[in-house]
This record gives structure tokens, C-alpha cells and sequence, in this order.
């Protein structure tokens, strides 16, 4: 090591020397600063900060916004506010919390539920001197006992506040959501100064998507109160800057047309505007009620809602995974005629079932004697399973898992909803990945006629509609319309579906208008006496068995392993208007119990209060 | 300087028995530095009492801590520098793989990622508490064996090794530990001779760097403690809250504090993380300008005794390690009361040995040792 040789101890240990020197100088000067900044504000200007800490009376108090408003497409208001008086202690100012609290037990009636949730709330991370609600929403009478009794309740105010409020109650609870308690693990989330006053915060849906836009910022004031903690004036006031008010492109009436036509049964419709991407009506069914949710739920009524075998908190339309069945075909139509594996001209025997080489089983179409001839126009017209057999054969799972995901199926494409489900497009490396086995022909048979695998959700279902409607132009789906009245723009989309040859749209297009109004069209009685041209594809899924605990009488049974039914289409054909996709759980066939609901969407939507005038009007608020 | 180098030429013995065994020398205690370390430590655990709101468990706890890191303390004091000189290596590329684990796979806590669930045993270790003994020793391993003060080459070899840490610890992110930590590396450079020209030219650098920082590194909300630290009033319910009240704390605790256990400010919960971080001001407002000039004081002494211990090293390795462990010691107490007095921005970094805490307890007490170490067996080097 020639270094070590080299090395000079004295010089190093002479500089080192320097450097300490150096560095206790560089200390003494730096602490001789600290010294200086603590004689500043400890000796000079100790007068300030003493008046400063001596009235602990100055407070500063955060300014909570107020919430966004949320309306539908015509300005029908969806959330509101409503002011409400509730009961707040403040801790710094009660003697004693578990007497204060029993003494106002014996006042007013407070549950073990308020008790409890006001402790917890009461753990949380709480600025000095603010209040915390123990009871919210009371009446005129509790107001009055309270008020009587204040003497002797330090520390106890009644305080007005603003809690949301949903005038249309279960009609829009899936796609709106709710505002609840916020609560620690949600603190953690948010920005815990704007949110020092807050209460509330959004749990699902609309309102979870948008919080932190129809939240809005928070303000302050400093005031000046007694020596009992009330507010004599106020010093200073930032004031908060309210959260947005947006709309959304639901139209309320088209909602409750499609709530009516499900006519209590288990269900979902989506609607889209094919031009915009626009939700027009997303509902699931059964519903309930937000309201019961904002200031806290008891557990009994939620119990009641979660127990329910009709699953009311589950949001079918978003969250439901069903197989697709037959309205897949026009999909597959188009892989075929795009990938050339058929042309309009290809026909297929149909003798009621198909039958793959070295294999033994049957795979039978839904008509027991078969269709015969059929063409892709027919197929798609009657649902022939056969043809749909034989071209998914012959196309294979690579060529359907690639068309079908350009419409976007196997994937949550909406916008401004973060609770929707994935669904489940097939493909070889998801079959080997989810279930270790191989890709079997028969598999692709299964995935052609939209069982086997293959799950999607009502909203995918009505977007893939959407695009189809559009002849391949992608709108991506959203409720937002506009944020403080200015349009909402620039959603990016994925990208258009493009074909080969353009006339394939319209000759698929072409077929699911003979759905409608065909002469064997399977949906025909749904179209006929239309004043405008509609597109359909029915459908029907066989029930895979949903989770179910409780014990049913055989009768629910038996209609529980009844076959989904399912409708995809949009009106009028020309110049789609709507596109939509409805459910109806064991609604049996598509034809009988899913297509009636969409002629009455398209009703709603294309015709409207002239077809019914009394009745829509009414329905208005 | 000169009479050093000749008792290392003395034969071997005669230093040794040149001064009788006390129970100091067994336990290789520096008894100046231990004694002050004390007074220190039991001051401390006073105001923590009071900070963490008459909380015993909470200054039973600090006490354990400290009993821990005594012992890890007593540990180190006992090894020759020569150990800490040859593992300074293995002991720098543990850290460092322990910070890329934590960034591959660390746990969260508050947002951050700096710990390290050590799996089946349950310890969770925080690599870059580790690095801030493991850096100094690194470069001064470094340093010690090349020509000082430093060649280019060897400047910019000792600059990757404290850089590199500096910004996996940055990136946790934890911009308060990184700077420590860089500050510890910078100053064994500063130790080594580092020219003037280079000083300055790091300081213009890192002049130049700040608006790039600002713009591509720093996160939202450490660009908002740095606004605040400006303005504090412009934001009052957020980080200038907890400056606006721990100024009033100090402020209002005058020449001679209010007593002990009389703060209002902190015992009416206006001053946040009263035991940790702004416990100097809860000391502030009941001890007043007295109490921190008392630990001020104390704490220049520690310094003190820590750079003559540094300068009286038998080595290089020795000297650099030891004055920048005592160094970076200065730096938590001048960063801490810095900030808690509102002349720099909120860092997070505690009041060494006062704030209630086990890891840096830990750290600070191990490089106490270390130093314990280097006094201790000077003498011995020469048998």
C-alpha cells in the first residue's frame, strides 16, 4: 500500500487539529444563536406570547364547508342539505364525562349506540376545545329540555349543522351512495386540517368518488369567548370555500321507469347514452333507504338490510358478475365477419345440437328440434346456439378474448365509479393462471354462446351496448356531467373498434333490429307498435348459484335456480339515443322478462311523457 | 501532539499501570462524558414527565429505553476502536441492503416507509437509524487509509458513499434522517481537510439545487412545512399551529418559567407532540429562559468533551468517526431547538436524549459509546 507510506501523520493530525477548532467555534457561534432566539422570545417579547397563552381564550375554531349539492341531468335536486340541530360536548369544559352523559340520559333518550360511537369519535384525534355530536337530529321538544336544564350542563350546546339529505331515498342509493361518519381510517386518508371540522365523509358511489370536490375547503375564525367557553366575538374569519355542486347525466324519470318496470324483482338496468358516454339510469334492485346511513345506522336495521336474502346492499348493477349468455353474440358476430373465419353467406346446419370430432357429448341448442339452415342474420335473430357453436370452435378463444376485450369486456372501464366489479373475460393464460388446466374446445363452445367462464357485470354489458350503438366510436361511461355548471370534458376512452369493413356494423346492427321487430325475432313482441326502429339481443343465463345462507321455502328454491334473464339494445337504430342492458335474476328467458323493461326505457327515453302524460308528470318532482 | 506519538512508542505496560484500576477504567467509562450524560438523561426524563402530561408509564418506558441503550452503550465502550475500524464495511452494506428491503418491502407506518419486519422473530428495525452510526464509520474506514486531506478521487468516493444512503433514506421518504445522515458523512469529510474551495463549492451546489429539489424531489407536504416555516400564519390549522403554539409556549415561560408541571400551553393540549419533537418547549415554558440556558449549556458541554475526546484519538479512524458523531450530535440539538423556536423548518427531528423515543435513544447512546471507546483504550493501543 503505497499510500500508507506516504501518509503524513502529523500533517493529518494538524489539520484535524484545525478542523476542531473549527468546528467548536462554528458550535458556539451556532448556539449562541439559539441563545439569542430563546432571549428573544422568552425575555423580549415574553409580554406578547403571555398575553397570548394567558387568554387560552382566544381560540381558533375551523369553519366546516358546506357539502356539494348533487343534481340529474334536469336539475332535479339528488342530495341536499339539510340543517339539523344536534347535541355537542366539549370535552376541556365537562367535570365529569360519564355523569354529564348519564344526566343527559335521563333528559332525552340516547341510545348505547350514540354512547358508543360518540367514545370512539371522542379517541380520535380532536383539535382543544372542539365539540363532538353525541346525538344528531332532535326534535323541537329535546331542544326545549335541554335548553331549560343549560345551567347546569357545562360544556353542552345544541349546535346547528348541515347533514345530507336524499329527497328521492331508495330510488338512487346505488348510484349516489352515501355520506356516513368519517372515520379514523378515512382520517388517515384525508387531509386531517381540512378536514378539522368535518363530520361526514363519502362512503360509496357518487359521493365517495367526488368527495374531496364536494367536500370543499375549510375555513377559520379566531374568537375570543369567557372563562365558560362561549364565544363573545369573533377576532378573525377565513371563510370556507364550499364544495362544488355537480350534476350528473341520470335522468331521474328514466331511473324510476326502469324501477317500475323491474316491478320488484331482484335486478339491474344500466342506461347509456351512446354519444356521450353518459349514465342516463343505473339502478339495482332491491334498494334502500341512504338516509339511514348518514348520522349512523342502529344495528338492528342494518342487520335487517344485511341479512335480507334479496341482498339490498348489493349493487347488481355494477358489482353483480353474471354470465352474459346470448347477448355476447352480436360481439362474436363481428370477431367472425372481421377475423373472416365466417362471411354473410356461411350457413350451418342446425339439428338442435353440435357435436365436436372425437367427442362424445352433445352440446344442444336452447331449441330442442334446431333451427336448420341458418345464416349469421338468423343466429343472431332466433339466438341460434349452433352456428355460434361452430364459429367459436373455429375461431378459437384468442380470437374472441381479443374482440370481446376491445368492447371492454373483462374490465372496469367507468369513470367516476370505483366500486364497479372486473367480470371475467376468458383466456388461455387466465384459465391456466385461475384454474390450472389447459383451454378445452369445448370451452371456447361455451365461451361462444356466453356461458362457461365468462362473467360480466350489467355495466359492461351496456357500454360494450354503447359502442356497438356507435358503430365502434368508445365512450368511456360516467355520471359526471358538469362540476359547478361547466361541462365535464376530456375523458380519455380506450381505443375505437375498428372492422375491416364498415357494413359489418350495420348488417350486425341490421340483425339485432330483426330481434325487435323480425319476423322470428325472439324479442318481437317487446318491439312491435314501436313509433321508432330498436336493436336487441336477448338473453339468458344459467344460474351458477348465488351465495345464500338462510333457509328458503321451496318455492323461493326453485325460483332461485330459475335462469337469468337478459336484454342488451339501444333505440332508435339510426341515431342511438340510448343504449341499455338489463337483469333480471331469475327472470327466466331474456325474451319474456328482460326485453320488456328496455321497450319501456326506450319508451321513457324516446317517446316520454307523450305515451303516458298523467303518469310522468306525476312521477316529476 | 508530538508527546502522543511518543507514548506510542513507549514499551508496552507502562501506560497501563501508569494509573490504578478504577471501576471507570474496567468499565471503560469516560466519567466527564458519563456524568453530564446523566444530569442530562434524569433532567430530561422530568420534562418529559410534565410533557407527556404526568404520564408514568410513558417515563417508565423512556427509562427502559435508556437502560437499553446504557448497556449497548457499555457494550461498544468495551470493543477497541480497531473492531468498529474493521467492521465499519460489513456493517455499512447491511444497513444499505436493509434500506432497499425497506423500500422493496417495508412496512407502512404513517405514510412512510422506514421499517423493517424482521420475519418470524416479530423485531421490526429501522435501517436508517442504523446508517447513522454506519455512514460516519464508513467514510472515516474510507479516509482513514488514504493520503489527508482527501484527493479528488477519493472526495468523490467518499461523497457516493454518503449519497447513496442519504437518498434511499430520502426516498422513504424521510428527508429529516437523510439530512442527518448526510450531514454525519460531511462532516468526517470536513474532519479529513476537506479544502475551503470544496466547501464553498458545495454550498453554491447545493444553493443551485435547491429550486430543482423543490420542484422534482420534495413532496407536497414538505413543501408546505417550508411555506409555513416562512409564513406560519398563512396556515394556521395545519404545521403553523404547532409553531404558532410552541412559540407562545416559549414565549410565555419568561425568565423563569411558570413551574414545574404549571405549562398551560402544553397541559391544556394546545402544544402537539408535546413529549417528542417540541418537548423543549414544554421545558421552555416551565423551566423559562433559565431552564434553557441550563440545558443549552449542558449540551455544549457534552459537545465539548466529545470534540476533545475526538481531537485527543489515537488515529485517524478515531478522530474522524468521533468528531463527526459528536458533531451530528450538535446538529439534532440545533435542528430540534431551531425549529421548535420557528428559525427552521419542521424536520421532525428530536431533542437528543430529552424527546421520548426508544430508536434514537438508542443511536445517540451507541455513538456515546463508541466515543467511550475511542477515550478508553488509548492507552491500551500502545501494549
Amino acid at each position: 500500500m503505497a499510500s500508507r507510506e506516504l501518509k503524513d501523520h502529523f500533517r493529518e493530525q494538524r489539520i484535524f487539529f484545525q478542523r476542531a477548532i473549527w468546528a467548536a467555534l462554528g458550535v458556539i457561534a451556532l448556539s449562541l444563536a439559539l441563545f439569542a432566539r430563546y432571549y428573544y422570545l422568552q425575555i423580549s417579547q415574553h409580554e406578547v406570547y403571555k398575553t397570548l397563552s394567558d387568554r387560552n381564550r382566544m381560540q381558533l375554531q375551523s369553519i366546516t364547508p358546506t357539502r356539494g349539492l348533487i343534481y340529474d341531468r334536469n336539475g332535479v335536486l339528488l342530495a341536499d342539505n339539510q340543517p339539523t340541530f344536534s347535541l355537542t360536548l366539549v370535552k376541556e369544559r365537562i367535570k365529569d364525562l360519564d355523569a354529564t352523559i348519564g344526566e343527559l340520559q335521563d333528559l332525552l333518550e340516547i341510545t348505547e349506540d350514540d354512547v358508543e360511537s360518540f367514545r370512539k369519535r371522542m379517541g380520535q384525534r380532536r383539535r382543544p376545545y372542539e365539540s363532538v355530536t353525541l346525538k344528531s337530529r332532535l326534535t323541537e321538544e329535546e331542544i326545549a329540555r335541554i335548553a331549560v336544564n343549560r345551567h347546569r350542563l357545562a360544556g353542552v350546546e345544541v349546535e346547528a349543522e348541515l347533514i345530507r339529505y336524499y329527497p328521492l331515498s331508495d330510488t338512487l342509493a346505488h348510484v349516489l351512495g352515501y355520506v356516513g361518519r368519517i372515520s379514523e381510517r378515512e382520517l388517515k386518508q384525508v387531509d386531517p386540517a381540512n378536514y378539522s371540522g368535518t363530520q361526514y365523509y363519502g362512503k360509496l358511489g357518487v359521493e365517495r368518488h367526488y368527495e374531496s370536490l364536494l367536500h370543499g375547503s375549510v375555513g377559520y375564525q379566531t374568537v375570543e369567548t369567557d372563562a365558560r367557553g362561549r364565544v363573545l366575538r369573533v377576532l378573525d374569519r377565513v371563510a370556507p370555500t364550499p364544495g362544488a355542486d355537480i350534476s350528473l347525466y341520470l335522468d331521474v324519470n328514466l331511473q324510476r321507469a326502469a324501477i317500475e318496470a323491474l316491478d320488484g324483482r331482484r335486478g339491474a338496468v344500466v342506461a347509456i347514452e351512446p354519444s356521450t358516454g353518459g349514465i342516463l339510469a343505473l339502478v339495482s334492485t332491491p334498494s334502500f333507504d341512504p338516509n339511514l346511513f348518514v348520522t349512523g345506522i342502529d344495528s338492528a336495521t342494518y342487520k335487517a338490510l344485511q341479512d335480507s336474502p334479496d341482498i339490498p346492499l348489493f349493487n347488481r348493477a355494477l358489482r353483480g358478475q353474471y354470465p352474459p349468455g346470448s347477448t355476447i353474440k352480436p360481439f362474436l358476430g363481428l370477431a367472425g365477419l372481421d377475423t373472416e373465419i365466417i362471411n354473410v353467406n356461411s350457413r350451418v346446419w342446425d339439428p338442435g345440437w353440435y357435436q365436436l370430432k372425437n367427442d362424445d357429448r352433445k352440446y344442444r341448442d336452447w331449441k330442442r328440434s334446431g333451427h336448420g339452415w341458418v345464416d349469421l342474420n338468423a343466429s343472431i335473430e332466433q339466438s341460434c346456439d349452433v352456428f355460434f357453436y361452430d364459429m367459436a370452435f373455429r375461431m378459437g378463444v384468442d380470437n374472441m378474448y381479443a374482440y370481446m376485450a376491445k368492447f371492454g369486456f373483462g374490465e372496469q372501464l367507468v369513470y367516476d365509479i370505483d366500486e364497479a366489479q372486473d367480470g371475467i373475460l376468458p383466456s388461455r393464460e387466465w384459465k391456466r393462471a385461475a384454474r390450472r388446466l389447459p383451454w378445452f374446445p369445448g370451452d371456447s363452445l361455451n365461451m361462444g354462446i356466453g356461458q362457461g367462464f365468462m362473467l360480466s357485470t350489467p355495466m359492461q354489458l351496456a357500454t360494450a351496448t354503447a359502442v356497438l350503438a356507435n358503430r365502434g366510436k368508445w365512450v368511456r361511461p360516467r355520471l359526471i356531467k358538469t362540476i359547478n355548471e361547466s361541462e365535464v370534458t376530456d375523458i380519455e376512452s380506450p381505443p375505437d373498434v375498428t372492422l375491416k369493413q364498415e357494413w359489418y356494423w350495420n348488417y350486425v346492427i341490421k340483425a339485432m333490429e330483426g330481434v325487435m321487430h323480425g319476423r322470428h325475432g325472439t324479442a318481437r313482441s317487446s318491439g312491435k307498435d314501436a313509433s321508432y326502429k330498436m336493436a336487441g339481443k336477448t338473453g339468458t343465463a344459467q344460474v351458477i348459484g348465488i351465495k345464500q345462507n338462510a333457509v328458503y321455502d321451496a318455492e323461493a328454491i326453485a325460483e332461485r335456480h330459475r335462469d337469468h334473464a337478459l336484454f342488451v339494445g339501444f333505440a332508435p337504430v339510426d341515431n342511438p339515443k340510448i343504449a341499455v342492458a338489463v337483469l333480471v335474476e331469475n327472470g327466466g328467458g331474456g325474451s319474456g322478462a328482460a326485453a320488456p323493461v328496455a321497450r319501456k326505457m326506450f319508451d321513457a327515453h324516446l317517446v316520454g311523457p307523450e305515451l303516458e302524460p298523467g303518469q310522468m308528470q306525476a312521477a316529476s318532482p | 501532539m508530538k508527546s502522543s506519538d511518543f507514548v506510542r512508542q513507549l514499551p508496552g505496560g507502562e501506560a497501563h499501570f501508569s494509573r490504578p484500576r478504577t471501576l471507570a477504567s474496567i468499565l471503560h467509562i469516560d466519567v466527564p462524558l458519563f456524568t453530564l450524560l446523566l444530569i442530562l438523561v434524569l433532567g430530561g426524563l422530568f420534562v418529559l414527565y410534565s410533557g407527556s402530561e404526568k404520564s408514568m408509564s410513558d417515563v417508565a418506558r423512556q427509562g427502559i429505553h435508556f437502560a437499553v441503550a446504557s448497556t449497548l452503550m457499555l457494550i461498544l465502550a468495551r470493543f477497541d476502536p480497531q473492531v468498529f475500524r474493521r467492521w465499519a464495511p460489513w456493517v455499512f452494506f447491511l444497513g444499505l441492503a436493509g434500506l432497499v428491503a425497506v423500500l422493496a418491502v417495508g412496512s407502512d407506518a404513517k405514510g412512510a416507509q422506514r421499517w423493517l419486519k424482521i420475519p418470524g422473530v416479530g423485531v421490526r428495525v429501522q435501517p436508517s437509524e442504523f446508517m447513522k452510526l454506519a455512514v460516519p464509520m464508513m467514510v472515516a474506514w474510507y479516509l482513514s487509509d488514504r493520503i489527508l486531506p482527501p484527493s479528488f478521487k477519493h472526495i468523490i468516493g467518499a461523497l457516493i458513499i454518503i449519497f447513496v444512503p442519504a437518498a434511499l433514506i430520502a426516498k422513504q421518504p424521510d428527508l429529516g434522517t437523510a439530512i442527518l445522515i448526510a450531514a454525519s458523512g460531511v462532516f468526517v469529510l470536513l474532519f479529513a481537510g476537506l479544502g475551503l474551495r470544496w466547501i464553498l463549492g458545495c454550498l453554491a451546489g447545493v444553493a443551485a439545487l435547491a429550486p430543482a429539489m423543490w420542484f422534482f424531489v420534495m413532496h407536497d407536504y414538505q413543501k408546505q412545512r417550508v411555506l409555513t416555516f416562512l409564513d406560519p400564519e398563512s396556515d394556521p390549522l395545519r404545521t403553523g399551529w404547532n409553531i404558532i403554539q410552541s412559540k407562545t409556549a416559549i414565549g410565555s415561560g419568561g425568565f423563569g418559567g411558570k413551574g414545574w408541571l404549571e405549562g398551560t400551553q402544553s397541559h391544556l393540549d394546545f402544544l402537539p407532540e408535546s413529549h417528542t419533537d417540541f418537548i423543549i418547549a414544554v421545558l421552555a415554558e416551565e423551566f423559562g429562559y433559565i431552564g434553557v440556558a441550563c440545558i443549552l449549556t449542558l449540551y455544549m458541554m457534552i459537545i465539548g468533551r466529545g470534540l476533545y475526546i475526538a481531537a485527543n484519538g489515537q488515529d485517524t479512524f478515531s478522530r474522524l468517526l468521533a468528531g463527526s458523531l459528536i458533531m451530528t450530535f450538535f446538529v439534532y440539538v440545533f435542528v430540534n431547538m431551531g425549529m421548535v423556536s420557528g428559525i427552521l423548518p419542521v424536520v421532525g427531528v428530536p431533542l437528543p436524549l430529552v424527546s421520548y423515543g426508544g430508536t434514537s435513544v438508542l443511536t445517540l447512546m451507541a455513538s456515546f459509546g463508541i466515543l467511550m471507546s475511542i477515550h478508553t483504550h488509548k492507552k491500551m493501543l500502545s501494549r
